[in-house]
């Protein structure tokens, strides 16, 4: 039941995915390529997530974590450099 | 490992999984920027929270001890959801990006 709930997970995060994809290739403004950014980054972590759940390792919390950390501070820079055109003024 | 913790983390995977698409769906879907960061930035949360929860779960039941990192994790996440929300909706706002014109009639007439 696990195992099958897992494969799951993958293909409906796939899906979300693919979709972010789309929005990052398509979107209007700069401001939507930063928010498709934002999402894939935390389906990211939760593709990792999934992946540690069903390899039975606690290994890949500090890829989740650390994957956490940059992209919080990749889309607040983001977002900076748009409000400021500088980042560290 | 036991089979109610195994229904339990299985369902919590489901439930993260739709919620990320769902996000997903939003962010392609929705028409203007407001609205498109309104869908993932609950949705996703939401989902990958249930699904870092799953995993806590999962660990505390098959390794000795109980699994506490993976909710740093979660936390990390739900603090910094909507600050980077919020800074991207100054920076749209601030290049004024162009609204939906629909109105919604709020008296429902």
């Amino acid at each position: 039941m696990l195992n099958f709930a897992i494969e799951i997970g993958f293909v409906l995060i796939g899906i979300a995915v693919l979709l972010n994809l789309w929005r990052l290739l398509r979107g209007p403004d700069i401001t939507d390529r930063i928010l498709a950014l934002d999402t894939l980054n935390i389906n990211a972590i939760a593709l990792l997530v999934l992946f540690g759940i069903r390899a039975a390792s606690s290994a890949y919390f500090e890829a989740a974590l650390i994957l956490a950390a940059m992209g919080f501070v990749a889309t607040v820079a983001l977002c900076k450099f748009l409000l400021r055109g500088d980042i560290i003024e | 490992m036991n089979l109610v913790i195994e229904f339990v983390v299985a369902s919590l995977i489901l439930l993260g999984a739709a919620f990320a698409l769902l996000g997903s769906v939003g962010l392609a879907r929705l028409p203007d920027f407001f609205t498109r960061l309104h869908g993932p930035t609950k949705a996703t949360t939401l989902g990958v929270g249930a699904m870092v929860l799953a995993s806590a779960v999962y660990f505390t039941a098959t390794q000795q001890g109980f699994s506490l990192h993976e909710i740093a994790v979660m936390v990390f996440l739900f603090i910094t959801a909507p600050v980077s929300a919020h800074l991207l909706a100054k920076a749209a706002l601030h290049r004024s990006a162009p609204e939906c014109s629909e109105e919604i009639d709020d008296a429902g007439k």
